[in-house]
């Protein structure tokens, strides 16, 4: 017989379930036929001999019920209705097949099958949406690329290769008459002949580039790259450092040194660039503590 | 068992005192050792005595892990000593023999070993010249029309893509960015060539970073898929300078040779406008190196006829093209003009496409 209460009793609360998911503050029912999805009293389909679900195949809604006649026979147990896809129709259909059934189970059939055809209806509207393809990436297959870009990059000489490129058109002309540089190869060739003509050019060249902007650093340096000027502020700000320090020093100790120590450090920013040719060296000064004076006590 | 004796003797000392003299596995190996001693005749004697190896002895024979490296390590030494040795003397025959010495070996690199690539492009080919002359880009190489660039993403951008696209659209005048918000491409190029742009061009995104290039040439040009990598933004750049100006730069390409090589070369060209201002001194560099495009974007400056200096401003990246499709987007039905695979390319690893 179906004693449902006793089946309650014992799978919902005190033995094991198989359907049942405990989690901290809930439990589910992993029953398929189970309308809510939460492990209740109402909700259980073993535990209720009349009970009632909507389920969804391919697309299309089906009312399954069970009645506590056919308890006996598993293969006949659910009664499964085919239901209309018109959501209005649908709803009826389930009202007539669950007439004169508790109020609860049909709220949840119908509460049920309005989130089935909500989220059918979405399904078709994102599959005309655009899809995102996924494409997998192979691990080893990536390292690989990056590493041989990584090759490429150092074959490349990028600086180098743009340079060269720049100074070919310049030869060609393709600049016109904007940086007026002698002509290399003319220059080479009359070399000897052509010196006052040279002369002439370069007062043209200081001529010409009153106007324009150009890049140019304190003091001589051999101009290898741009790149040389952060540095040189970066040795110019270090100095500075250095001399805030030495003033600190100065005040606390009151050395005689400090002029020097100063007039030392004061030349370094003139001596930059010059400095960078030598190699970096560390100037390192000698602070010597005169012994304090002793203090007389007064008697 | 005088060849087994002979061996034993001169076998290695090592330096340590720990290790004995080692027992040889010789013993399984003495058939070998036989024919073996013939053979390896002269390399004995280039070894010196302390350490010569018996000719027949491989490292890995020894089943002690700290001997065994030990004796690899002196193994390796030697060979050292030897290349250093052959060094020298070659120095010195070159120098004995001042100008009639040979002239210096190239090194052989990857670009030197190149497979020859049947579609390189040959400067005065005819068919070459006809077919550029015929095909998309020539409305733009003729003059007949003006680039003007529209830039987006795939959809929802994070911030650095966001700020690539800002960025890309400052380097190249005439360049728009729009959101996408969900539009499909296959909608977004009508319009585009109903208002008269000449390039879309779609930045992919994956993971909160770009990933991928989408260049498309509007009114019916191909369409070429790229793969993005090595971004970096301007602020990421070490010394760079100021923002660029609007000024259009000037386009340099590098090493596009093949066929397929020369079309891309072409797109990239058509990105920019015709005639750079050289007033601003700006150069956007697309450089190909084995198949991975280098874009730079630089500022110049001209020291005097034999320097220029170059500062970096401006986003970097690296390209590597995976499809070229004849015609506007269309991944299901285009016809593809040439697609990347990659086991092409894996048999030779000197063989490549651009």
């Amino acid at each position: 017989m179906q004693h449902d209460d006793v089946i309650w009793d014992v799978i919902g609360n005190r033995a094991f379930c198989s359907f049942k998911v405990k989690t901290k503050v809930q439990n589910f029912c992993r029953n398929e036929y189970n309308i809510t999805g939460l492990c209740n009293r109402s909700s259980c389909p073993l535990a209720n001999s009349q009970y009632a679900t909507i389920r969804e195949e391919k697309g299309q809604c089906f009312l399954y019920m069970k009645v506590i006649e056919r308890a006996a026979f598993p293969a006949r147990m659910w009664e499964k209705v085919k239901l209309s896809k018109n959501y209005e129709k649908a709803l009826e259909q389930i009202d007539q097949n669950l007439i004169y059934w508790p109020r609860f189970i049909r709220h949840k059939c119908k509460q049920r099958f309005t989130k089935i055809t909500q989220y059918l209806i979405r399904i078709r509207k994102l599959t005309l949406k655009r899809q995102r393809k996924l494409v997998p990436l192979s691990r080893k297959v990536e390292a690989r690329e990056k590493r041989k870009e990584e090759k490429a990059l150092i074959a490349a000489q990028l600086d180098n290769a743009i340079e060269k490129e720049l100074l070919e058109r310049l030869k060609q002309g393709t600049y016109g008459d904007i940086y007026n540089f002698p002509i290399h190869a003319f220059d080479k060739a009359l070399e000897h002949q052509d010196e006052e003509s040279e002369t002439d050019s370069e007062e043209e060249e200081d001529d010409e580039d009153v106007g324009k902007k150009e890049f140019v650093a304190e003091d001589e340096i051999e101009e290898s790259d741009l790149s040389d000027f952060e540095d040189m502020d970066n040795l110019k700000a270090g100095s500075d450092e250095h001399e805030e320090s030495s003033e600190e020093d100065e005040s606390e100790e009151e050395m005689e040194e400090e002029p020097e120590a100063s007039g030392s450090k004061g030349k370094m920013p003139l001596k930059g660039a010059v400095f960078r040719k030598k190699r970096a060296y560390v100037e390192i000064e000698y602070e010597q503590e005169m012994e304090p004076v002793p203090k007389s006590k007064a008697t | 068992m005088d060849v087994v004796e002979e061996h034993d003797i001169q076998d290695k000392p090592t330096k340590k005192k720990t290790k004995k003299p080692k027992k040889q596995p010789k013993p399984p190996h003495e058939n070998g050792n036989d024919s073996m001693i013939e053979k390896t005749e002269p390399e004995h004697v280039d070894a010196p005595a302390e350490f010569s190896f018996p000719p027949t002895f491989s490292v890995s024979e020894i089943k002690n892990k700290q001997r065994r490296h030990l004796m690899f390590m002196k193994l390796k030494q030697e060979k050292r000593k030897q290349k250093v040795a052959m060094k020298k003397k070659k120095k010195k025959e070159r120098d004995a023999l001042g100008d009639k010495a040979p002239p210096k070996e190239v090194p052989k690199t990857i670009e030197n070993q190149r497979v020859y690539d049947e579609t390189t492009v040959n400067p005065e080919d005819e068919e070459v010249a006809f077919d550029e002359g015929t095909d998309e880009f020539s409305a733009y190489f003729n003059r007949l029309t003006n680039p003007k660039v529209l830039i987006t993403t795939s959809d929802r951008p994070r911030g650095r893509t966001v700020r690539f696209c800002n960025q890309l659209a400052t380097v190249i005048p005439d360049a728009h960015v729009y959101y996408r918000r969900g539009l499909a491409l296959k909608k977004v190029i009508p319009q585009c060539i109903a208002r008269g742009f000449t390039y879309l061009m779609v930045i992919n995104e994956d993971r909160k970073v770009p990933n991928g290039m989408v260049l498309c040439h509007l009114p019916d040009g191909p369409t070429a898929h790229f793969k993005v990598s090595s971004v970096r933004l301007r602020k990421e750049m070490k010394r760079r300078g100021k923002d660029p100006t609007e000024h259009s730069p000037e386009v340099i390409l590098n090493n596009f040779t093949t066929r397929l090589g020369h079309s891309m070369g072409r797109l990239f060209a058509a990105l920019f406008p015709h005639d750079p201002q050289f007033v601003g001194r700006q150069v956007a560099t697309f450089h190909n190196q084995r198949d991975f495009i280098f874009f730079r974007f630089h500022r110049y400056i001209f020291k005097n006829e034999k320097r220029v200096g170059i500062q970096e401003l401006g986003p970097r990246f690296t390209l590597k093209l995976r499809s070229l499709q004849k015609g506007t987007f269309d991944s299901k039905f285009g016809e593809y003009e040439w697609v990347l695979k990659r086991h092409e390319n894996d048999v030779c690893r000197r063989r490549f496409n651009l």
